[in-house]
């Protein structure tokens, strides 16, 4: 089902654990839609100095959370926000399509760690985002609040809107 | 390292002494039933042998029993085979909401066609009330399809209750029971059923065989057009080989129930004892005790379950989950939904599901194996991180 690499990063994921004094956090994701992404950075010199990840998922997920955090580490914060969900994907050899949307967050939760530290730095505070989940049939991203996907029209996972 | 398969809910092995008796039927007596001639009278001769031994089965009578082509089929013959013999009385059909795919999905298209559909609520220990089912009918209803278990929470449902009910208000009664015949003694006259779903695949059988029980009376239309195989009712050649081994299977089925049940049982005790001894924050899903012997379904909470079963298929143990990401379609299991389970502790279910060869040995694999797995991923769990947080 996985490529190689992708079960070599999930058999052994780089980065994984926490920063306490990280300087950026992004948080994707929730358990109802299957997966939850944590991204820590630490910044020195505009330079992402060291990265740490938490991922709640499948294979994929992990997979896709330790590669970003190997693409990233040591990167300057305008390359690292160069890098892409599709990138990761590729540098991982594919993932099955049905894994495409809900397991391949990582770069979105890299990007959203950097916001906040930008956002921290300029003295902004982050924006709370409106939750997001994907449709298990068509793949269209959806309000956490809605009961129906609005790309196909059918009824989203019941417990959809709960558990965050 | 050898191999630990505890996954007998998606596939069994076959019995050794049913693939022996198979082996003629694709070696020599390769004729064809519907033949007159002795190659198709001997292959014809066989398939009636297998019939009768599934008949004692089940406690039918031979003439009861349509063999089909799998479960599913079986499924959707009972219930689109009488939504269109029926129509003309009524348009509702009511099930349950932790049904097989067969059944859901089969249900949805008759709605399509029309047809009204009422799932019925579980409890938490996924049991349909069978007071629920007698108020659920309507002077519409044509049929009431309840499975008999169900294998991913193993819960084992009232159906000789719900039976009673149905045939007092004279409603058709099917009961999807592919996943009990040849674990638990199944008889369709104390089980008050109309019409029953098995599989050989179920009872180490081969895949390729299964049957639909139809009470001798009851209006059914076929699902296939064509010859008049199955009295009619199952146009196309029959599956020889495989419906010789499934009477082979049910054979054995009937004399070896009793030590099934005890051995399956024996694992099945073992494992859900252990576990709790070695994994903190599991939630065992099902009835303690009205449950299909060897079957072990419990969530980690915490963490997903398609990490899990990876890590374990590496150590050589072949488990299953009911989590969204192991599905094709990314849903969470609607069993567990039914049931009040939340959708990100169902993501973290496991299901062991035991089977003959399995021993107390491969129990022990399995708890040696697991709860290295288990605390890996909760330490790379923001969920189980925050969880514990809040705990302190």
């Amino acid at each position: 089902m996985y490529s190689q690499t992708v079960m070599e990063h999930f058999k052994n994921p780089r980065n994984v654990g926490t920063l306490e004094d990280a300087d950026g956090v992004g948080e994707v994701g929730n358990p109802v839609c299957g997966d939850m992404m944590t991204f820590y950075i630490k910044v020195k010199d505009n330079v992402i100095d060291d990265i740490k990840f938490q991922t709640f998922g499948c294979g994929a997920a992990i997979a896709v959370s330790s590669m970003v955090s190997e693409m990233a580490k040591g990167k300057t914060l305008e390359e690292a926000s160069k890098i892409t969900n599709q990138m990761v994907a590729e540098a991982l050899e594919g993932l099955p399509k049905q894994k495409l949307h809900c397991s391949n967050l990582g770069a979105d939760a890299l990007q959203k760690a950097i916001q906040d530290y930008q956002n921290k730095k300029s003295g902004r505070v982050s924006e709370p985002e409106s939750k997001k989940c994907y449709c298990p049939v068509c793949d269209i991203e959806n309000p956490m609040e809605s009961e129906i996907c609005t790309g196909c029209g059918k009824g989203l996972p019941n417990k959809h809107a709960h558990g965050h | 390292m050898s191999l630990v398969y505890v996954d007998h809910v998606a596939a069994m092995p076959l019995h050794p002494k049913v693939y022996e008796a198979m082996v003629p039927y694709f070696r020599e007596f390769y004729g064809n039933p519907s033949s007159i001639h002795d190659s198709g009278e001997k292959a014809r001769e066989a398939i009636e042998e297998a019939r009768g031994k599934v008949a004692r089965l089940i406690g039918s009578q031979e003439e009861e029993i349509y063999f089909t082509s799998c479960g599913t089929e079986s499924n959707n013959l009972a219930l689109k085979g009488i939504a269109w013999a029926h129509h003309s009385r009524g348009k509702e059909i009511i099930i349950s909401s932790i049904e097989h795919f067969s059944i859901m999905h089969t249900a949805s298209a008759l709605e399509r066609a029309g047809f009204h559909v009422v799932r019925l609520p579980v409890d938490a220990h996924g049991f349909v009330d069978p007071a629920v089912v007698e108020k659920a009918i309507s002077p519409q209803t044509i049929l009431v399809s309840v499975m008999l278990a169900n294998p991913e929470v193993g819960t084992i449902e009232p159906i000789a209750e719900i039976g009673k009910i149905t045939r007092a208000k004279n409603v058709l009664f099917h009961t999807d029971a592919v996943d009990s015949v040849g674990t638990i003694p199944v008889n369709v006259q104390e089980l008050n059923v109309d019409l029953l779903s098995l599989s050989a695949s179920q009872f180490y059988g081969p895949k390729g065989a299964a049957a639909l029980f139809i009470r001798k009376g009851v209006r059914i239309l076929p699902l296939l057009d064509g010859g008049i195989q199955e009295r009619g009712l199952r146009a196309g050649t029959e599956n020889v080989p495989a419906i010789v081994g499934m009477g082979v299977a049910a054979d054995l089925s009937r004399e070896e129930i009793p030590q099934r049940m005890s051995h399956l049982q024996k694992l099945q005790k073992k494992l859900t004892e252990e576990l709790p001894r070695r994994i903190p924050y599991l939630r065992f899903l099902g009835h303690s005790t009205q449950r299909l012997p060897g079957n072990v379904s419990v969530a980690v909470e915490y963490i997903e379950g398609e990490a899990m079963l990876l890590f374990m298929d590496m150590e050589g143990i072949r488990i299953s989950s009911g989590s969204a990401c192991i599905s094709r379609s990314l849903k969470v299991s609607h069993v567990m939904l039914a049931m009040g389970v939340d959708a990100a502790t169902a993501q973290g279910s496991l299901l062991f599901s035991f089977g003959m060869q399995n021993t107390e040995a491969d129990v022990d694999r399995i708890l040696e194996a697991l709860p290295p797995v288990v605390e890996r991923l909760r330490n790379m769990s923001p969920v189980y991180r925050k969880a514990m947080a809040k705990k302190n």
